[in-house]
């Protein structure tokens, strides 16, 4: 496909008029416009979310669940509100099964702790699969080097698609957890994780989704999937940096022990007896990121007026597009070709070094990743030290991946 | 031109392509593994020291083309050197790279001046320090070294 199918994405979405509320997107890096393929990573944030930010620091700002005065009444309705706004982003049917956590990573490491080191011993089994991110494996070793629990691991092919067919045999009746990502944040791969669950739940064993690259880039609705546990960054979603969500049925919640120790965590203490508080607030030991929390509910409502099903098809016509250029590319290499994929495209060319390409695209003004990006058993199933990666969100533009094809192509010819 | 785009062409076009001193030697005296582990990057240095001279050196391994080319210039201006003008010269590219050497004064930087500009380049320091880095450890008798120790 080399024609840039305009039509098919400028009748449903105003991808210019969108740009215009991102002031970053505005300014030029190295003398030329910014062209920002590392979403990733982390977005970008729109004025309305800039201006939430502000307006709390300006107007409403105290401590929560605290005081009686006004501020502190006003933070504390501002951030039950952005709850309630992530509840309804995911569909979670209690607002008490939305959990703010720092992202992420410490969404997972809440599960690790709170579930995992009460209801996993030595013996038991925690499945993972090969295209995880760091931050969902590492935690599991962790608890399996401190409990003696195996972890199992599902493959991928060669187009970087979980071996589903591999996937049942793993059970038994010690696997106590499966971890896995709903899209892979090295190739893109979206992984069927509805079936899967279904399959987890067959043998009674509950799924912990990372959602971290899922949640900015397609609807998401926990009780369609029936996921246990489903973790994402806000700092992706448009969002603030230090904020994330996990929500997790009810159920498990309150079976769970606390993450972390502090205040606002218990209803009462003394030395002789702490009981805690009930959730979500049993895992939001201390004050949190009250700003960051208003500022992600800011940015799920910006995202939700645009409309997820319209920023996935964006994202996903800038894909074809985006794989269709590069395919046209002698010496370049995709790596992950999944049948579905969110807008990530990870590449070598032949001869040149990930980093070098990654510099020298720096000097057009194109921002991408390179590296292992935290998920090195996937470079290592394909063999690479690193690739690089452009990843897209619903602000790009057809003339952006132009400008990322002729920026390889300028690569290539200086080795040449 | 942009400081990269003049760092790349004067390093690439000749010693990513053509590396000087590229393979392995039998027998080193002193030999040892360099990686960069937030990016992988891996090389081997190996060199006979001849009466405290290097008498010989070589590398190889897998990198992007600023430690490549690095290593290929270091390799051609320690080679006859001794080990303490190799460390003092170590000293000096070291402190070339993170923009702390007064290139206005007398030293030993010679054709390693094409390296000056990576200090505007940060995220790139450790790619063209990592076969020095790495070279020290040989003498050192370390066995390995990495840009993250």
């Amino acid at each position: 496909m080399n024609a840039r199918p305009a039509e098919l994405t400028r009748a449903t979405f105003d991808v210019e008029r969108v740009r215009a509320d991102f002031p970053i997107l505005q300014i030029e890096v190295e003398g030329k416009p910014l062209v920002y393929l590392d979403n990733a990573a982390s977005s970008q944030m729109p004025q309305p979310v800039i201006d939430r930010l502000v307006r709390y620091q300006s107007t409403e700002h105290a401590n929560i669940h605290r005081a009686v005065h006004t501020l502190s009444e006003r933070a504390t309705a501002a951030y039950e509100e952005a709850r309630v706004k992530l509840q309804r982003f995911i569909n979670a049917p209690d607002e008490r099964e939305v959990i703010f956590t720092s992202g992420t990573t410490e969404a997972i490491n809440l599960v690790m702790h709170g579930y995992g080191r009460k209801f996993i011993k030595a013996g038991d089994e925690i499945i993972l699969t090969t295209l995880e991110h760091h931050s969902n494996i590492v935690p599991w070793q962790m608890l399996a080097e401190e409990t003696g629990a195996v972890i199992r691991v599902l493959p991928i092919s060669d187009a970087g698609e979980l071996c589903l067919d591999q996937f049942e045999p793993l059970f038994n009746a010690r696997t106590r957890l499966v971890g896995m990502s709903h899209v892979s944040n090295a190739l893109g791969s979206i992984n069927p994780v509805k079936q899967m669950i279904a399959v987890a739940h067959r043998h009674g064993v509950p799924v912990l989704v990372d959602g971290a690259q899922a949640a900015p880039h397609m609807p998401v609705d926990v009780q369609d999937l029936d996921c246990d546990f489903y973790a994402f960054s806000g700092h992706k979603l448009c969002g603030p940096t230090g904020i994330g969500v996990l929500y997790g049925k009810a159920a498990l919640l309150e079976k769970m022990q606390p993450f972390k120790g502090g205040g606002d965590m218990i209803l009462s203490v003394s030395f002789e007896k702490t009981v805690y508080n009930a959730i979500p607030y049993k895992f939001e030991a201390g004050t949190p990121p009250i700003a960051a929390a208003i500022g992600l509910g800011a940015a799920v409502d910006y995202v939700s007026a645009l409309g997820m099903d319209a920023i996935a098809r964006h994202e996903h016509a800038l894909l074809q597009y985006a794989t269709g250029q590069l395919n046209d590319l002698p010496g370049l290499r995709l790596i992950g070709t999944a049948q579905h994929k969110a807008a990530v495209l990870s590449f070598t060319l032949d001869g040149i070094h990930p980093h070098d390409v990654g510099t020298l695209l720096n000097q057009e003004g194109i921002a991408v990743r390179t590296g292992h990006h935290c998920a090195q058993p996937v470079m290592t199933r394909f063999k690479v030290p690193a690739t690089t990666r452009a990843s897209f969100a619903f602000y790009n533009t057809m003339a952006e991946v132009d400008a990322l094809t002729a920026g390889i192509r300028s690569v290539q010819k200086m080795f040449a | 031109m942009a400081a990269s785009k003049a760092l790349y062409q004067e390093v690439i076009l000749d010693h990513n392509k053509k590396p000087r001193n590229y393979g392995t030697l039998e027998h080193p005296s002193h030999h040892a593994e360099g990686h960069n582990p937030l990016c992988g990057d891996h090389l081997h240095v190996a060199l006979q020291l001849q009466d405290e001279t290097i008498d010989r050196i070589a590398f190889h391994g897998e990198s992007c083309a600023i430690c490549k080319a690095s290593a290929s210039m270091m390799t051609a201006a320690v080679k006859g050197k001794t080990r303490a003008d190799a460390q003092a010269l170590t000293q000096e590219f070291l402190a070339m790279v993170t923009g702390k050497l007064d290139l206005s004064q007398p030293n030993q930087i010679g054709r390693l001046a094409v390296f000056a500009g990576l200090h505007d380049l940060p995220t790139r320091v450790k790619c063209a320090i990592l076969p020095w880095h790495t070279l020290q450890a040989a003498f050192n008798s370390q066995g390995t070294a990495s840009t993250e120790a």
